[in-house]
């Protein structure tokens, strides 16, 4: 193994730390905020609004005399839940089709094939504005069109990897056995599919945040009272030529949380493959 | 005298330091010879050619001289050896299958050393192109040069490569197992055809193959390599009847004999090879070696000319080419 | 080549037209009634009745279907609810400051990646190579229109050298006009930059892996002729098919970072058409935007065809 090399597996473990450490930050401000926030976040107080970050309130107050600690916490929550939801979809119903994509062949494979491809041309944020056109603005509908456009995704991989393992003789001797495609599909793709699935399960709960936050900034996702970090943005635009601080934080928020799902992905991503190497 | 390598080492980078791939190697090749470098994977004849060239990978550190035409190119700056390459000095390689860039089109890529090193126009290197394609023997060369790679057989591809390193009409031609990747009707056909041209063109070559039968027939001298260093050289007649190495011997030996009696096993060599010169000191075949002694894994290699030419590096063979 | 092109227009054809059932079942597919949405909760039913004619609500979907296809062909969009204006002209206005942002923050994203991605596959491995990969993981996490306002900050807000917003028209002269478009073709253009940078650079790194490229070095080709004549041809079709995959990500970006700069753009359009609850507006950009999105990766197929000779050869 050259230098190099050797100096790229030392910086995948630090990569996988750091985005760790992040990904744990996320939940944690969430999970906290469940039971606790300095203030409560949707507590108005106009007397004290646009405060610089002080003892009493650690990021200051928005446009509303709003805790803005306060709602960031609380902002985590709508990002987790939209991204656990939506990666959930995205897995649940793309994992399927991917198998069935796999096991079916010929034209029934082209056929989701062909309609995957046609859902790339329509991104989430574009399928989401369909949604909230015809049913109203919501986190809910932020939701499903996120993980509508997972399915394809998650589609895609695992009927490449399932056409690989399938090809591979140890099914057929399964088959020859009388193993029943639902066994097959759980004993022996699904496990050789598991790491890459988990890897771009992270890559898509990141995309996913952003897409919330980019939702929730046009006012098409989470409303108030809920927090969002993406409204927040939205507020703070309002308030630039006064308070420009009161942008950099709900930003700051989403982008270190994607930050930190790319490394955990990318770490994950180095530490599974090469063992995979090594056990196929 | 064209070639001359004296005392040239090659050490790559690992993770566990440098490691010594090619040790004590020296020859020399005239100029219009031909010259085979025999060994198995891993004995460092592939380093050695890619030495001449200075395309070793990254890293790798080369002591030693290489006097080519009375001039020492080792450790020549990078600019200095662009001018030799594809001029002075050209190489062909094993995979013609992938050696050619898909995106171009042959006519161009046979072109391009005539554009790089003779300041040709691409019109009249396009015309010079397809006459060499011509004299590699490829039937309608002008169809041949306007096509791609992916159009062509592996032999046709290898014509190709031919031509590409005749384009400036190189002093060396150095040959990397040219024909392994070919079907076996393909291979005498282009070994016949380097070695023609060769005597044409007056222009040396240096034939590097495991394949023994390859050398024989194409190359009037010979080296054989071993864990990095030569074991035996000398003119092929006399290596090939008279061989004194152990390793050479057992090379001989190893290979399969039209008209044996069935089930007569073929005569291996025990044991591996090494992984690229391990052995600190002493002979790299010691251990694998049926003759080895004591002092074989010890003392370094001496060098013993019996016959005229003809040299060996054995610690059980003395100076008239006997077994002790 | 000729043969190639046509088969992938058939292909497109037929892709636009699953498109535009798409966007129409989704869009039509509501159980309440478009016209009560327009209208609201309190309208009387008389008034939703009347609307739902006057608009054609009330027949059958495959004739509405049609008849908005048709009419898409022959250059009639339709009628605005909110506007009460042709669709069309509307949607031109619209396409005339879309598409340049469009354009110039792909070319934007592209001279950076190209620049940044040979720059780190020449230096792989030391740090050059490792800065430039931190930096794109930093790009990939910045949402656009956050970028977008903290550039609006720095460069409109404190240093006054860019406007914050709006658009002056392109009758203001071409100067004014692309110095409201750079901002935000920048900040669209980051993610892009990022993504295409780590393409470029793997892509490269692959072909540079290529047995002909030790060719190349053996004819004497120096190590940055080699780069650019030789891997960098080869690397082009993956980097372009993905430039084609990111365009729709492009699109969706610009809707949002419209919407920062209050530029008066498509996106602009469908967020104020949702608002305004003008469904027809929003069902004909959006069918737009998808055939931009699919006739881009059109395009782009036969950009890749035209640099490989591989791809346009029948079977032997």
């Amino acid at each position: 193994m050259s230098a190099s090399a050797l100096k790229a597996r030392g910086r995948a473990g630090a990569s996988l730390r750091l985005g760790f450490a992040l990904v744990a930050l996320l939940i944690g401000a969430a999970a906290l905020s469940l039971v606790w926030t300095p203030y409560p976040p949707d507590a108005i107080d106009v007397p004290h609004k646009l405060l610089q970050p002080s003892f009493a309130h650690w990021l200051g107050t928005d446009g509303l005399g709003r805790d803005v600690a306060s709602q960031i916490l609380a902002g985590a929550r709508v990002s987790i839940l939209v991204g656990l939801i939506a990666v959930g979809i995205g897995l649940a119903f793309g994992v399927a089709l991917g198998l069935l994509a796999a096991a079916a062949k010929g034209v029934v494979e082209d056929a989701i094939m062909k309609l995957c491809d046609l859902t790339f041309a329509f991104p989430a944020l574009l399928s989401a504005i369909m949604l909230t056109a015809t049913y109203g603005p919501g986190v809910v509908n932020a939701i499903v069109a996120i993980g509508v456009y997972n399915v394809p995704i998650f589609a895609k991989l695992t009927r490449a990897t399932a056409n690989g393992v399938l090809a591979r003789e140890f099914t057929l001797a399964a088959r020859a056995a009388g193993r029943g495609p639902l066994a097959i599909a759980f004993d022996h793709v699904l496990p050789n599919v598991a790491p890459a699935l988990i890897v771009q399960a992270t890559i898509q709960f990141a995309v996913a945040i952003l897409a919330e936050a980019a939702l929730s900034y046009l006012g098409l996702g989470a409303q108030p009272p809920q927090a969002s970090w993406g409204r927040m943005l939205s507020d703070a635009q309002s308030w630039m030529y006064v308070a420009p601080r009161l942008a950099v934080f709900p930003g700051l928020a989403v982008a270190l949380s994607v930050f930190g799902l790319n490394l955990l992905g990318d770490g994950l991503r180095d530490a599974l493959d090469p063992r995979l190497r090594a056990r196929g | 005298m064209l070639l001359e390598i004296s005392d040239l080492a090659i050490d790559l980078p690992s993770p566990a330091g440098a490691r010594r791939v090619v040790h004590d190697v020296s020859f020399s090749l005239g100029a219009g010879e031909s010259l085979g470098v025999v060994g198995e994977s891993g004995s460092g004849k592939t380093m050695t050619a890619l030495a001449l060239m200075a395309l070793l990978p990254d890293g790798a550190c080369v002591s030693g001289a290489i006097r080519f035409e009375g001039r020492n190119i080792a450790g020549l700056g990078e600019a200095e050896m662009q001018k030799l390459r594809g001029d002075r000095l050209a190489m062909i390689f094993q995979e013609p299958m992938s050696a050619l860039n898909p995106l171009h089109r042959i006519g161009a890529q046979v072109a391009e050393p005539l554009v790089l090193h003779r300041g040709m126009t691409k019109a009249a290197a396009w015309a010079e192109a397809v006459r060499l394609l011509d004299r590699v023997r490829l039937r309608d060369p002008e169809r041949i040069a306007r096509a791609y790679p992916f159009a062509l057989s592996g032999g046709e591809r290898q014509r190709a490569m031919i031509a590409m390193a005749l384009s400036c009409a190189p002093d060396l031609i150095i040959a990397d197992e040219p024909t392994t990747a070919l079907d076996v009707t393909v291979q005498a056909k282009i070994l016949d055809l380097l070695a023609s041209l060769g005597e044409q063109s007056n222009m040396a070559m240096l034939l590097v193959s495991h394949d023994l039968a390859v050398i024989a027939r194409h190359c009037r001298r010979v080296l054989v390599m071993y864990g990095g260093t030569i074991m035996e050289s000398g003119p092929v007649d006399a290596v090939l009847r008279r061989a004194r190495h152990p390793y050479t011997r057992a090379l001989l030996e190893a290979r399969p004999r039209p008209g044996a009696p069935r089930g007569e096993r073929l005569r291996a060599i025990a044991g591996v090879a090494p992984p690229s010169a391990s052995a600190p000191s002493g002979c790299p075949f010691a251990g694998r070696c049926p003759l080895t002694i004591d002092v074989c894994r010890t003392a370094p290699l001496p060098t013993v000319e019996f016959e005229a030419g003809h040299r060996v590096r054995c610690q059980r063979v003395d100076a008239s080419g006997r077994l002790t | 080549m000729l043969a190639f092109a046509f088969q992938r227009l058939l292909v497109l054809a037929a892709t636009l037209a699953f498109a535009s059932l798409a966007v129409f079942g989704v869009l039509e597919i509501l159980p309440g009634n478009a016209a009560m949405t327009m209208l609201g909760a309190s309208a009387t039913p008389e008034a939703v009745a009347a609307l739902a004619h006057k608009l054609g609500l009330d027949q059958p979907m495959a004739t509405r279907y049609w008849s908005w296809i048709a009419g898409a062909l022959r250059g009639d969009f339709g009628l605005s609810y909110a506007y009460d204006s042709p669709i069309g002209p509307l949607i031109a206005q619209r396409l005339a400051v879309s598409g340049p942002l469009a354009l110039l923050s792909m070319a934007i994203a592209g001279a950076v990646a190209l620049v940044a991605g040979v720059y780190a596959a020449e230096r792989r491995g030391r740090a050059g190579d490792a800065a430039v990969m931190a930096a794109t993981q930093v790009g990939l996490a910045v949402p656009n229109f956050w970028f977008a306002i903290l550039l609006v900050l720095v460069f409109a807000v404190h240093w006054r050298l860019a406007p914050a917003g709006g658009f002056p028209g392109w009758q203001a002269g071409p100067t004014r006009a692309f110095s409201a478009l750079i901002l935000p073709a920048i900040s669209l253009g980051l993610v892009q930059a990022a993504i295409l940078t780590r393409v470029t650079r793997s892509a490269l790194l692959e072909a540079l892996s290529e047995d002909f490229i030790r060719t190349a070095r053996a004819k004497g080709l120096s190590r940055r002729a080699t780069l650019w004549r030789h891997a960098l041809p080869n690397a082009m079709t993956p980097i372009l098919t993905i430039m084609g995959l990111q365009f729709a990500n492009l699109i969706a970006g610009a809707i949002v970072v419209e919407n920062v700069f209050v530029l008066p753009g498509l996106g602009r359009l469908i967020v104020q058409s949702i608002a305004n609850r003008d469904a027809l507006v929003v069902e004909d950009c959006v069918m737009l935007l998808a055939a931009f999105v699919i006739g881009l990766n059109f395009l782009v197929d036969l950009a890749c065809a035209a640099i490989d000779p591989r791809l346009r050869a029948h079977a032997p």
